[in-house]
């Protein structure tokens, strides 16, 4: 099982830039993967591990050229292979499964045309059989009624499904490496979860060799047998998956593993200073060396990739650091407590549905609603966290809170006013108070503008500042934010993400608003930086006293942050409760669904799937909104809606009595944080 | 060429204008395309100082001279000076179009932004109008309201203006289209900003660099259009001299005299081809995909 398959040796690969230098993405990588193993590449954007990873194709994106050494495929070297040769040895002998495979399918031609092309290019079934096999691939990623799915086309399906027919493209060559570029980026906890075991179970079948790429220590930790940690373009640590997510020995991996949120720890983790550098940027010393707490003068030099104990690890301090199985020390901030209701939802329903003419004729039912029937308050100074997958309705719920999208029904209460109305017919002061924060900082400021001018205009529009007023207050905010001054002149396109967000949330908080409605602010960001983010969201808050609606998808971010959750599902509540009740007490067959799945960088933990992924299209007409998924669901679950039960802040919405709830469900497994 | 500068003068410092500056350096064709443009931009600013003589002077006794060291370009049917009214030809023609260009980008624009912006039932019908507009043959619609009111510079920009403000509402409209689903719009929505915030502030600037192509487009596809009007004797008023008139008065005579026509029409042609250059040279340099614009 030893034989390596494919070696990295010294490879270097940069591009040259407008004034024609060389900038190096990536430096000295040595690396030998073995037959039948799974190694993943962790790092955060930019480090260069995508572009590692495709070169182990021998695809280099255009314009870069490899500056030194060679990486071989059995021996021989991938670079000095014709283009013919190339071209079987790509989707034959190395498969990749790329990001987002709803853009890699093509969307005109249906899955049988795309795996047949498959088969024909890259495998040596004769033509009768395509048909035959094609079935099989589809059963092999486990698809559901694999002959109704071949008629289909990629949009048809959902984003899980397309990711499992990615896989069935790749498998279709029979690969012996397989490459596979974020594959679970992008998807629901759940269905990424699925995946992930999907993916686990075929290596065991086939004993195919992986390399996996991926952002997320979580999802890496569950596949890989070694961890290759990257930084800008460098392999700082490389050794089995255990031992670098439990003794982390680079300081860059210690303290990223200890920036991941966690579901089993309190508050909020402690953040790394600064931001991943700037591809190419570093071209001498330790890359980390600006941002490393325990950096000194050597690090100027370039240190070595050298052994110590189990791993390999380029530091110069390394052994001589002090011990870092201290215990972290979690942020954990106080919230106010008794405090007045700012918002109160009751009954709200929200339908996108607009009746045409001639249905209004024929007095056609509308269908059912997006949203209905939701029930939430919010205190002053707390934060509520909307969970669920997507779908589930809580950007519905935003919209409709922010006034892009007009409940069809029921009432939005900031306290006194009214929030059902459209923000266009909302009074100044209203507008100023209920602000949002995006997703995307990179869609969310106008990359034509400068940060004083994104600044400037709700300087404008709520307090009618002049031009020397306006750069005054928005140097205040970006201090606010932690940016110095002399970023108001520079473009967004100028900023890294996490410096956009600032940016982004500057803005929010130059209305001096109540409400802050956050869309999955943090999704977006690396590991490193989104620790920074929280932490500046929560002082914000207590400073500011303002009020979070929060949306993630990321449920260790939500324990992190939040004080109440809502748990949604096809835009209904399944369960409202304080943190401490939805993560710890009685929950929802859903909630639990939901937290079994979730990942953690640790090499124990395993999720527990619950149910299927398949993703629904329309909430059901009556009943419970989770009878088709749910693993528990009774026939009175397909007629009547459940009642709520409460125990002390804690809302279900379920049919079984809550007795039945926790022995069936069991407690969510929580595993010790791994001690590092 | 003031549609192209003024941009730069309102971002003084932007690095994004000097990168495209520096870019646009590099291609030939369009530093040539730039240079004749000036030159075309100096002669009708100051060429009735420059002419070396009368451009309207007529004399009987040198109709139809070759050219000379006396009459660079000949001498016309009426025995004018051809050099000198080549060099002022051009001013009227340069001086209507470039306000027409200027109204229609202005209408055109704020129209298709606005279109695009709002989007639903108001967009699909007023499309649909703005589809049959296009389908009127705007030559013989020019010689109408021509005829109707008059002939006279501001009808001209006016009903210039209006005709070819309609195609960029098209062209406007589809590079809107891009940009109205972004965060950034909807974050402006969810502030409260007006609708005509978000079209001039947020908007406008995206569509800026399709919008300054365009521009440059139709200022050519106008000059040809004035010097069309020109020629059927709807454009400028004799006696002032004009490419296009000038093309009209001496066709008859191209067999003995072709200079008489060549030299007007190749003032015209090399000022319309610059344009053009200039406006390729201008949309690489700025990043913009001339094939994938929406034209």
């Amino acid at each position: 099982m030893h034989n390596s398959i494919l070696h990295v040796q010294d490879f270097s690969l940069g591009y040259r830039n407008r004034a024609g230098d060389l900038v190096s993405v990536l430096r000295h990588i040595n690396l030998e993967i073995r037959q039948g193993e799974s190694i993943g590449l962790v790092g955060e954007s930019g480090c260069g591990k995508s572009t590692l990873a495709l070169a182990m194709m021998a695809f280099l994106r255009g314009g870069s050229e490899v500056i030194s050494g060679q990486i071989d495929f059995h021996g021989g070297n991938l670079f000095t292979l014709s283009s013919a040769k190339l071209a079987s040895l790509r989707g034959g002998k190395v498969g990749l499964i790329p990001q987002n495979a709803g853009q890699s399918l093509t969307p005109t031609m249906k899955i049988e045309a795309q795996l047949t092309e498959a088969l024909r290019l890259h495998s040596n079934v004769p033509s009768k059989q395509w048909r035959q096999r094609a079935i099989e691939l589809l059963q092999q990623v486990r698809l559901p009624a694999p002959e109704a799915m071949l008629a289909r086309y990629p949009h048809q399906l959902s984003g899980g499904q397309q990711q499992r027919v990615a896989i069935a493209m790749a498998l279709a060559g029979n690969p012996e490496l397989l490459v596979l570029d974020e594959p679970t980026t992008g998807l629901d906890v759940t269905t990424q979860a699925h995946i992930l075991e999907l993916l686990r179970s075929l290596r065991l079948e086939m004993g195919m060799t992986m390399v996996f790429v991926s952002h997320d220590l979580g999802a890496v930790a569950r596949i890989s047998d070694r961890i290759a940690v990257m930084y800008a373009g460098e392999i700082i640590e490389l050794g089995r998956c255990a031992d670098v997510l439990r003794t982390p020995a680079h300081p860059y991996t210690q303290s990223l593993l200890r920036a991941i949120p966690r579901l089993d720890a309190k508050g909020l983790p402690p953040s790394l200073a600064g931001y991943p550098p700037k591809v190419g940027s570093v071209t001498q010393g330790c890359a980390f060396a600006a941002r490393c707490q325990h950096a000194t003068g050597q690090c100027q030099q370039d240190a070595q990739l050298l052994p110590h104990k189990e791993q390999w690890v380029r530091c110069h301090h390394v052994g001589q650091l002090p011990a870092s199985n201290t215990v972290v020390s979690h942020l954990v901030p106080p919230t106010k407590q008794n405090a007045d209701t700012l918002l109160d939802i009751r009954e709200l329903q929200i339908s996108y549905h607009k009746p045409g003419f001639f249905e209004q004729l024929r007095n056609r039912p509308a269908p059912v609603a997006t949203v209905d029937d939701i029930d939430l308050t919010l205190k002053q100074g707390q934060t509520l966290a909307l969970v669920g997958e997507s779908g589930s309705g809580k950007s519905t719920i935003m919209k409709a809170i922010s006034g892009i999208q007009t409940p069809s029904q029921g009432q939005i209460q900031l306290q006194q006013a009214d929030l059902n109305q459209p923000v266009e017919k909302r009074d100044r002061q209203l507008k100023r108070k209920v602000q949002m924060i995006f997703q995307n900082p990179d869609a969310s400021l106008n990359p034509r503008h400068t940060v004083l001018e994104i600044l400037q205009q709700p300087l404008r529009l709520y307090f009618g500042l002049n031009n020397t007023e306006c750069r005054q207050r928005a140097a205040e905010l970006l201090q606010l934010v932690r940016l110095a001054p002399h970023y108001l002149d520079r473009m967004p396109g100028q900023l890294s993400g996490g410096e956009k967000q600032r940016v982004a949330i500057a803005r929010c908080f130059a209305g001096d608003p109540e409400l802050v409605l956050c869309d999955e602010v943090t999704s977006a960001l690396d590991v490193s930086v989104q620790a920074a983010v929280l932490k500046l969201l929560k002082e914000l808050q207590q400073e500011k006293g303002v009020t979070y609606l929060f949306i993630a998808h990321d449920l260790a971010v939500v324990k992190a942050l939040a004080d109440e959750v809502a748990v949604l599902y096809q835009g209904r509540l399944c369960q409202v409760g304080s943190v401490e009740a939805v993560f710890g007490g009685y929950q929802h067959p859903y909630t639990c669904a939901l937290l079994n799945a979730v990942l953690q960088p640790d090499p124990d933990h395993a999720p527990q799937l619950c149910g299927d992924d398949t993703a629904e299209q329309h909430p059901p007409a009556q009943g419970c909104a989770y009878q088709r998924r749910c693993t528990l669901a009774e026939p009175r679950c397909r007629q009547a809606t459940p009642p709520w039960q409460q125990v002390g802040g804690n809302r279900i919405r379920c049919h079984l009595s809550l007795d039945e709830l926790s022995s069936r469900n069991g407690m969510p497994m929580l595993i010790d944080a791994a001690n590092f | 060429m003031t549609a192209i500068t003024a941009p730069v003068a309102t971002h003084p410092n932007s690095p994004r204008w000097q990168q495209a500056w520096q870019n646009m350096r590099r291609s030939t064709s369009g530093m040539i395309g730039l240079a004749v443009l000036l030159l075309h931009l100096v002669a009708a600013a100051i060429g009735q100082w420059l002419a070396p003589h009368d451009w309207t002077l007529q004399n009987g006794y040198i109709m139809f001279q070759t050219p000379s060291t006396e009459y660079w370009f000949g001498t016309d049917n009426l025995g004018r000076d051809l050099f000198s009214r080549t060099l002022i030809g051009g001013k009227e023609a340069i001086t209507i179009t470039l306000l027409g260009t200027l109204l229609a980008m202005v209408w055109g624009s704020l129209a298709g932004i606005t279109l695009g912006f709002i989007g639903g039932k108001t967009d699909e019908w007023l499309m649909r109008f703005v589809d049959a507009l296009l389908a009127i043959p705007w030559l013989l619609f020019l010689l109408l309201i021509i005829a109707l009111v008059g002939q006279s510079g501001l009808t001209l920009v006016l009903t210039l203006g209006f005709f070819y403000g309609i195609a960029v509402i098209r062209v406007v409209r589809g590079a809107t289209l891009e940009y109205v689903p972004k965060d950034f719009v909807l974050a402006a929505k969810t502030r409260g900003e007006s609708k005509f915030t978000i079209v001039t502030k947020e908007l406008l600037p995206n569509v800026l660099d399709a919008l300054l192509v365009e521009a440059a487009m139709r200022w050519a596809w106008m000059l040809l259009a004035f010097s069309s009007l020109s020629f059927l004797g709807f454009g400028v008023v004799p006696p002032t001299p004009d490419w296009g008139l000038m093309i009209a008065d001496n066709r008859g005579m191209i067999s003995i005299a072709p200079w008489a026509v060549l030299f007007p029409a190749l003032a015209l042609s090399s000022l319309i081809i610059s344009i053009n250059l200039t406006a390729d040279a201008f949309a690489k340099a700025i990043g913009l995909d001339r094939a994938k614009a929406p034209v």
